[in-house]
């Protein structure tokens, strides 16, 4: 019986602890908590509401239409010039953006090389550049009296300058270009953290089988860094499918000229925010960009044969 | 063999350091941009260097006609207010859900893993209406307030505590010190270097954040530096080059210092990202 006794004694204090254990808890999550479910849970599901509905702002009136909003979606030519733009945008930019991230960060894990901290502070510049700063900085370089032009003629490219920002043939180029240039620093990073952790035993055993240089990247250092290339991969995708600060401002908002630059994000916001009162089809679209890009990041997932979530 | 390894650190070297020159070209253009007078830069001058040096643009950008520094000023509020606010509340959670037990903490876990993956793009238009249903709209506050937490930062924090040791808190408890008092007299000091990568890159977020101003403000005294610099676009009168590069070197300027400073937790919290 006394055994019973001492043995209950601790049980009793410990449920008392664990009481107050989750009040303490709840207490460190409410604040994170309270965000979360007004700018998250409420949100996504005001966003699912409004995109069966047909949403007047002005008169603050929803009608609910079913699935009007996404089946509109499929016969509208300034959406499928949106999806166009952007497929092209990320089909140029995350191959591209990948490869020289990996070459640039290869080269500089190098041990022949020096000067590593200086090469990386000028190579991070872009990475803590804002989008407005850096597209304002792009717009300049590349405009007509611009230094690009300038350089172009003076090497004989060309002797004619090329008005980069109002052709259409060549604004969501320059964009492309842009984008490429500011994500590589980031990218390159990752992959620099991960080449550090290669271990060295690998390149010396492939050395003495006499392995060249390109033999190594191709056949140590590609496989070895397949799992950071499928994140890099998926989060070029995502950003590259959401672009919306570079063109917008590229564009002043409009997507132009001639809707060159008009992306799906971009595209979004001008449904929802523009003078044609279509918040409901905006959501619509914002979901169906949402399902687009999970689709081609699984894709992209199964293509590269790695698990970048993990 | 030995000529062949000189060659390949040759064309190692070039590449590298055009690389750099790619890079570093477009802003040592703006920058030179920033001290020539607007004739100069239309004029299509070939030269970097400024004929006549100036600093008229910097003056015109401080001086009384321009919202600039008031500018400067929001920005500066915004990201410090936010960045103090995401520190305690990710990392009060992040504590909570690696250190703490209760009912529940698996399924909110799940449920933070499952928010970090949804775009930006559909919550922008219910929180600008939620954000106008609250009366917040046009205010510095609505730039900070759904962003005063980050889901991925929450995770940051958690991965950090799952290895923090326990008889820390457990010694604290000894001396008869509580639960919150120990997070945040004991805690908080200790997770020092993961509380500055996350405020590094936090504040980073904040000041160069443009999306949340360009729909949220609409006063432009209240605009940020971001939305500030965009208004150089929006110029009937085409865009002024001097003024408008002047303005993008000085927003940039706070966050290199910062980078100089922090050099080292701006290269782990990347890494931490690669790792996610």
């Amino acid at each position: 019986m006394a055994s019973n006794l001492e043995y209950r004694k601790p049980q009793k204090t410990g449920q008392k602890r664990r009481n107050r254990e989750t009040r303490q808890a709840y207490l460190f999550l409410t604040p994170a908590l309270i965000i979360i479910i007004i700018f998250f849970v409420a949100a996504i599901a005001f966003a699912l509401f409004m995109s069966f509905n047909k949403v007047n702002m002005f008169s603050q009136q929803f009608r609910f239409t079913g699935f009007k909003n996404y089946l509109n979606a499929f016969s509208d030519k300034v959406a499928l010039k949106a999806l166009s733009n952007t497929a092209l945008f990320s089909f140029v930019v995350v191959p591209l953006q990948t490869l020289i991230a990996l070459v640039i960060a290869y080269g500089l894990s190098s041990h022949a090389v020096k000067f590593k901290k200086t090469f990386r502070l000028i190579y991070f510049l872009p990475t803590l550049t804002s989008s407005a700063a850096l597209t304002l900085i792009f717009m300049f370089i590349f405009n007509v009296a611009g230094p690009l032009n300038n350089f172009f003629m003076s090497i004989g490219f060309y002797n004619k300058p090329i008005n980069f920002l109002q052709n259409p043939a060549y604004s969501l180029k320059v964009i492309m270009v842009m984008n490429i240039w500011s994500t590589v620093p980031t990218y390159m990073t990752i992959y620099l953290a991960s080449l550090v952790d290669l271990p060295e035993s690998f390149y010396e055993a492939a050395e003495m089988d006499g392995a060249t240089s390109w033999d190594k990247l191709r056949y140590i250092t590609v496989p070895y860094l397949r799992p950071i290339t499928t994140y890099v991969l998926l989060t070029g995708i995502i950003g590259t499918f959401q672009m919306f600060d570079q063109a917008f401002i590229f564009s002043n908002g409009s997507g132009g000229p001639n809707n060159s630059t008009l992306t799906l994000a971009l595209m979004i916001y001008n449904y929802a925010f523009g003078s044609l009162n279509t918040m409901g089809y905006a959501c619509a679209l914002a979901i169906l960009l949402t399902i687009i890009i999970f689709a081609v990041s699984r894709l992209a997932e199964k293509i590269n044969g790695g698990n970048g979530l993990q | 063999m030995r000529e062949k390894s000189k060659i390949l650190k040759v064309i190692l070297y070039i590449v590298l350091i055009l690389y750099a020159i790619i890079t570093f070209y477009p802003f040592l253009w703006a920058l030179a941009a920033s001290f020539k007078p607007l004739k100069e830069i239309v004029s299509g001058n070939p030269n970097i260097i400024p004929k006549h040096a100036t600093l008229a643009s910097y003056e015109y950008i401080f001086g009384a006609s321009s919202l600039f520094t008031r500018w400067f000023v929001n920005s500066v509020i915004v990201s410090t207010i936010g960045t103090v606010i995401n520190i305690f509340l990710n990392t009060m959670a992040g504590y909570a859900l690696a250190r703490l037990d209760f009912p529940g903490r698996q399924r909110i876990y799940y449920a933070f893993l499952a928010f970090m993956m949804v775009p930006a793009q559909i919550l922008l238009i219910p929180n600008f209406l939620i954000l106008s249903k609250m009366g917040l709209l046009d205010t510095l506050t609505s730039l900070i307030l759904p962003a005063a937490i980050n889901i991925g930062n929450i995770f940051m924090m958690r991965q950090f505590f799952l290895s923090f040791p326990k008889d820390i808190e457990e010694a604290a408890e000894v001396d008869g010190l509580g639960r919150f008092a120990t997070f945040f007299r004991i805690v908080m000091p200790l997770a020092r270097p993961s509380i500055a990568t996350q405020a590094v890159f936090t504040f980073m977020g904040f000041w160069n954040n443009f999306m949340a101003p360009m729909l949220y403000i609409s006063t432009p005294s209240k605009y940020t530096l971001t939305l500030g610099l965009q208004t150089f676009v929006s110029q009937q009168s085409g865009i002024r080059w001097d003024h408008s590069m002047a303005a993008s070197i000085i927003s940039i300027l706070p966050i290199i210092v910062l980078y100089i400073i922090f050099n080292g937790y701006f290269l782990q919290g990347i890494r931490m990202d690669g790792e996610k």
